[in-house]
């Protein structure tokens, strides 16, 4: 498999390190993780630096997973990127809600390595 | 932690939330920590828990999801979910055990039906120390300890409404 540069997405800084450790664990080749505590910093930091996977939590100050799919979504050159939603929401109304606004996986918290590994391999094996 | 007590009975249907609550918060140690919670045969006194996490729900249920700990236990669940030397303070730990507490209302709440998407939570805020006292518009409240590594961790819902 080559090199991943993926983005997590979460306000907790605790949870970022459990995704990051849960996609090596998944036998994932990280050559970049990039952090970001809100959709706001994702955006930003997704200007200056492109990824191939995106994984995101949904409720978050400033800007909410959801927001941050959509307007990723609008983003031309961005449409390509999955993104796999990590949140404590797990209702059937918010994995809708979810995936219509482009996201292409949804795990909910709590979750196991194996349920990371799982997600993130489906989603990556459809990129184009 | 000073709760006053004008707790009402738990309504016919929340009686039932207490080994929903319990399942809720197992399911979390064992997934995110590999950690399985005992709960304890004989009633343990709950000294020395100066650590609580609070999120707040708001929607179809009102409430606060509270998880009090001691700060030796604090360190030892974020030492878990970061596999990492226990600490004992820092933004980590607090961080983790706020998380802890989010994920077990967040976990509690999409296992009654009507509340995964009737029902919002806050962000997990956490106090440090015993000397303090909590008011809330308490209805009911349902409560449960377990242990974590032989230490007590009592998991509160108080219900609004």
């Amino acid at each position: 498999m080559e090199k991943i540069r993926a983005l997590i997405v979460d306000d907790s800084s605790v949870m970022r390190k459990i995704v990051e450790r849960s996609l090596r664990q998944a036998g994932l080749d990280l050559a970049q993780v990039i952090e970001a505590g809100n959709g706001a910093e994702g955006l930003a930091a997704l200007q200056n630096t492109p990824v191939d996977l995106i994984l995101c939590d949904i409720n978050m100050p400033v800007m909410d997973g959801l927001e941050f799919v959509k307007q990723l979504s609008a983003v031309e050159k961005m449409k390509s990127v999955p993104v796999v939603m990590i949140t404590t929401e797990g209702s059937e109304g918010h994995v809708v809600q979810a995936l219509s606004a482009g996201a292409r996986g949804y795990i909910r918290k709590p979750f196991t390595p194996d349920q990371v590994k799982e997600h993130v391999i489906a989603v990556l094996a459809e990129k184009p | 932690m000073n709760i006053p007590r004008t707790t009402a009975t738990p309504s016919a249907v929340r009686q039932g939330w207490l080994p929903t609550l319990q399942l809720a918060v197992q399911e979390v140690f064992e997934l995110m920590l590999a950690c399985p919670l005992a709960i304890p045969s004989d009633p343990m006194p709950e000294e020395g828990l100066d650590v609580t996490s609070m999120v707040g729900m708001a929607g179809r249920l009102c409430g606060v999801l509270t998880v009090r700990c001691s700060t030796k236990s604090a360190a030892r669940i974020a030492s878990r979910m970061l596999g990492i030397e226990a600490q004992k303070g820092g933004p980590e730990l607090w961080d983790a055990i706020g998380e802890i507490c989010n994920m077990i209302a967040g976990n509690f709440k999409n296992k009654i039906a009507g509340l995964g998407d009737g029902c919002m939570l806050s962000v997990p805020t956490v106090i440090s120390g015993e000397d303090y006292n909590l008011r809330s518009l308490v209805n009911e409240e349902i409560r449960t300890m377990l242990l974590f590594e032989a230490e007590p961790i009592v998991v509160t819902l108080e219900v609004h409404n």
